[in-house]
């Protein structure tokens, strides 16, 4: 039997700070195959930690344990440091919220993405260069030489965050985490980047981690649901089975959204119990 | 019963400090100080500065009970340049047989002098400054800014230089002089958090109150930019005496036979070779306080920003 | 692709083009008040402040005549907007009046020996930025650790120690003790004259001609001064080298330069210092021009034949009119330095380059 494409078991992530001990994540397990999950969460649940603690990308002091940590053959808990690193922007790769942030300011788009290229594969400049443009082309960006020479801040946010989505996978990874990728653009320009990525996704045949707090954008991405709530998993199901619900939580949130026939008042709160904290 | 209920519900010290409810503003002032005062005696180079500072103050008050000698009058025949440990010299005596240790401790009070005496000019100028041309805005601010920017642009220790060279060597013109160069980065500081003060609700709740400008300015715009000037001024306070010193090596701080540290570094020059005692510690006096003010003044900052020290 | 497309239409049009020129004249009013501001307070300084302008030159023993032929030449008897105006124009001709002591023109003596401090300020800024940036980094890269306290530690020593002490303990043991240095100076008596300075900068002068015997000479002398000053330098630079790398290194495009799987290594130098090189470069003008008015204590002690040791020499033979000159050079270099640094920014931030 093949192993799954990512198996996480009982991950947890730990910050030791001046009072004490802080769990970002506890104990989070998930098996991934070629398909989409979304993980949900407010701010603070711990989804963005359990994605980059797969990543191998949490802060120096970020003490990171699970039972089982593996992508397809490779368990990442065990594996060095460069072999790590190796199969980061390869294998496996990130793309970020804010392409204002996370794109380096002082070189152009062009030599971002040819830099990925050269890190992983023994190629040439000019074949580097000649593949970044055809990924540029893949996002859909009309005028690739022209923004191969631009820098980040000369573009806006869409045209920014697709050149990030190029310079992550233009080596063909087999998992994409997107952390956010939609929740800095202006709605419009949301949709564009969503279909970017889906096709993207369904063509290479790539596993998707979509980490987001919107949960009726993950429900109609993915084919399936995680909810996150204070770093704990409380509620696993399939995207179309989301109206049955069991959490009181995802109930609570599913409630808040507007239904365009539904009666508006009262409008409903979340009712925060602690017990779901434990 | 309602003894032990009693009990348990008088607050400590501390959890009066850092309760989220205060009740009266000296509660809430007194909590903000103390959390300010935890951050900052966490940091073990902090209080060692700080207690460098009170060490000061202390040398310079008692300086009369501490000096086993007087400053100013030396024993020329007998005590001429004894090497430091000699008995009842203990860092050696200088060229007029005068006590290094006593005039060390004498000098420590022109050294607080100049430190006391620049801030009291330098920040409060650059506070009205800095607070007028913020709040007023327009062309007030913009020509307030250019005067500001032009003196900030200008090499300070060149100019006190010029200007005490114009005035005449002594402590007093020394210290305009310096003062007259240091105030330009307390305005910029005033300037820019009255900006963002400016527009906040609370002033405008004291605008409706009918307040005049000038009251809003005085009570309420500039207490808010008290604390980042504070910081500036501790951090600025070791450059001050290092200038300061660096006058008085050139002869144009204060005159002798005052025992003011830069100027004792100068006169020890002549004997660096063999009676290096004179020359050196001086030095190490301006040294240890420089230090301390720097030590002080990066906690301070630290304890009272924790952004800054990477929380 | 309307939006690229309408962004950088806009940009490269009128809208790009008149904010350029405003920037520009903006910058222009600047440099003009900067530098009549200077010329103000050097001539307050040496106009307003003293009681007696004509004898604070002359000096006080000077004969009556004399004293009053100062006096007609300065205009002292002009109302004071006028003196300025007569003395801005001087000051633009490089007419800075007579040294009272060489009796030159203050401009000649200047012009001798201002290369002097500019080479000793170079060799310090040199020395100061290829230890401190790696250093800087070094504490950066290792926050916390026993390097990281190391390199905090020469830093505050740097910015607490009083620079003239420090040179003259220096003087003590690396020459009088150690001798591994030449005696207090810029060349040795042997030299002096068999060398023919072309630009002033000696070492340039001396490699040009070939003069081997003559550089090591001069390396010699150099050495210990250049050290100090750049100890300073690096002080500076490598605080705020860790400021600038600190702050770059916890910004989002580092995680997402790890993500792409690049080497830590790659990541410092050519990410974070990369971006962080563009204050950085200002830092290391402004350190620059830090040195050049420093040398006003540090030229005495060892007896370097400089810009700073001519105003010192001048300050005790009461000749203000070299005082004031030499002040306003400095400050004239200092203030073109600070303004050049803000260009050089703008310059090297390919998000404020116009294009």
């Amino acid at each position: 039997m093949t192993p799954p494409l990512l198996d996480v078991q009982n991950l947890r992530v730990t910050y030791p700070t001046r009072t004490g001990l802080v769990e970002a994540v506890r104990s989070v397990s998930f098996t991934l195959g070629k398909e989409r999950l979304g993980i949900v969460g407010e701010s603070g649940s711990g989804k963005s930690q359990t994605g980059r603690a797969i990543m191998g990308l949490t802060p120096k002091q970020a003490r990171v344990s699970a039972d089982r940590l593996t992508f397809g053959e490779s368990d990442l808990l065990s594996i060095s440091g460069r072999q790590r690193r190796s199969l980061r922007g390869k294998k496996i790769a990130m793309i970020l919220q804010d392409p204002k942030y996370s794109l380096n300011p002082v070189m152009t788009i062009g030599r971002q993405i040819v830099e990925t290229l050269l890190t992983h594969e023994p190629i040439s400049k000019a074949e580097a260069r000649e593949r970044a443009l055809e990924m540029l082309n893949a996002v859909q960006i009309h005028e690739p030489e022209r923004m191969f020479d631009l820098y980040p801040h000369e573009v806006s946010g869409g045209m920014g965050q697709r050149a990030m989505i190029a310079m992550m996978l233009v080596c063909g990874p087999e998992l994409l985490i997107a952390d956010e990728p939609t929740s800095a653009l202006d709605v419009t320009v949301q949709l564009d980047v969503l279909g970017i990525l889906d096709k993207l996704v369904s063509e290479r045949g790539m596993g998707l981690i979509f980490i987001s707090h919107d949960l009726r954008l993950v429900s109609s991405f993915c084919d399936r649901v995680v909810v996150m709530y204070a770093g704990r998993v409380v509620e696993e199901l399939a995207a179309s089975r989301l109206s049955e619900a069991q959490h009181p939580y995802t109930q609570g949130l599913l409630n808040c959204l507007p239904q365009i026939n539904g009666d508006r008042h009262p409008l409903p709160t979340l009712k925060r119990q602690a017990e779901w904290a434990l | 019963m309602s003894e032990i209920e009693m009990k348990s519900t008088t607050p400590t010290l501390r959890e009066w400090l850092l309760s989220d409810k205060p009740e009266s503003r000296r509660q809430a002032r007194l909590g903000r100080l103390y959390i300010i005062w935890r951050r900052f005696s966490e940091n073990r180079l902090a209080v060692a500065g700080l207690a460098i500072l009170i060490g000061l103050v202390f040398v310079a008050a008692f300086a009369d009970v501490l000096a086993p000698h007087s400053p100013v009058q030396g024993d020329l025949r007998y005590s001429r340049l004894l090497p430091p440990g000699t008995a009842g010299y203990l860092l050696g005596t200088d060229d007029q047989g005068r006590d290094i240790l006593s005039r060390l401790l004498y000098g420590s009070r022109l050294t607080l002098l100049v430190v006391f005496l620049v801030a009291i000019i330098a920040a409060p100028v650059g506070l009205i400054v800095g607070t007028v041309s913020g709040y007023a805005g327009g062309w007030v601010d913009a020509i307030l800014m250019r005067l500001t920017d032009i003196f900030l642009a200008f090499p300070k220790l060149v100019l006190a230089l010029a200007l005490v060279a114009a005035l005449g060597p002594g402590i007093e013109n020394a210290i305009l002089a310096i003062a007259v160069t240091s105030w330009p980065p307390y305005a910029r500081i005033a300037r820019a958090e009255t900006m963002t003060f400016r527009n906040s609700d609370y002033i405008a709740a004291v605008k409706l109150m009918g307040a005049s400008p000038f009251r809003i300015v005085l009570f309420h715009i500039m207490p808010l930019c008290i604390s980042s000037l504070i910081v500036r001024v501790t951090l600025d306070m070791a450059g001050i005496i290092l200038t300061a010193a660096g006058l008085g090596f050139l002869g144009l701080g204060a005159q002798p036979p005052l025992p003011e540290w830069g100027a004792m570094i100068a006169s020890g020059r002549r004997f660096i070779l063999d009676q290096w005692w004179v020359a050196a510690m001086p030095g190490f006096a301006i040294l240890i306080v420089s230090l301390g003010f720097n030590l002080l003044g990066d906690g301070l900052r630290d304890a009272l920003d924790p952004k800054e020290a990477g929380q | 692709m309307t939006i690229l497309d309408s962004k950088t239409e806009a940009w490269r049009s009128g809208a790009g083009a008149s904010a350029f020129a405003m920037t520009s004249l903006r910058f222009l009013v600047t440099v003009v008040t900067t530098y009549l501001g200077l010329l103000a307070v050097t001539f307050f300084i040496g106009r307003v402040v003293p009681i007696d302008p004509a004898l604070a030159i002359v000096g006080d023993r000077a004969p009556a005549h004399v004293v009053e032929r100062v006096r007609e030449e300065l205009g002292l008897n002009l109302p004071l907007y006028q003196q300025f105006f007569i003395y801005v124009r001087q000051a633009l001709t490089g007419d800075f009046g007579t040294s009272v002591l060489t009796t030159n023109p203050v401009m000649t003596d200047i012009r001798r020996v201002f290369p002097a401090t500019i080479e000793l300020a170079t060799v310090g800024t040199l020395i100061g930025a290829l230890l401190g940036v790696p250093l800087g980094v070094l504490a950066a890269v290792k926050r916390g650790s026993i390097a990281d306290q190391i390199v905090r530690i020469i830093g505050l020593i740097g910015y607490s120690v009083p620079i003239f002490w420090l040179g003259l303990l220096a003087l003590v043991f690396f020459y009088a003790k150690l001798k591994w240095v030449a005696y207090p100076g810029r060349i040795d008596i042997v030299y002096e004259y068999s060398f023919t300075p072309v630009t002033g900068f000696y070492l340039l002068d001396a490699a040009m001609q070939r003069q081997w015997d003559v550089l090591w000479d001069l390396f010699r002398h150099i050495i210990l001064p250049g050290s100090l000053l750049g100890y300073f330098s690096l002080a500076y630079i490598s605080r705020m080298t860790r400021s600038f790398m600190l702050n770059e290194l916890s910004q989002e495009y580092i995680v997402a330069a790890r993500a792409k799987g690049l080497s830590e290594t790659r990541i410092i130098w050519f990410h974070a210092l990369r971006n962080a090189a563009v204050p950085l470069i200002t830092v290391i003008a402004l350190s620059y021009a830090g040195l050049l008015e420093g040398s006003v204590l540090t030229e005495t002690i060892f007896s370097w034949p400089g810009l700073g040791l001519y105003i010192t020499n001048s300050l005790q033979n009461a000749d203000m009119n070299a005082v004031l000159g030499g002040t306003m050079i400095i400050g004239a270099v200092f203030i073109g330095i600070n303004l050049l640094s803000d260009v050089l920014y703008h310059i090297l931030d390919p998000r404020t380059r116009s294009r």
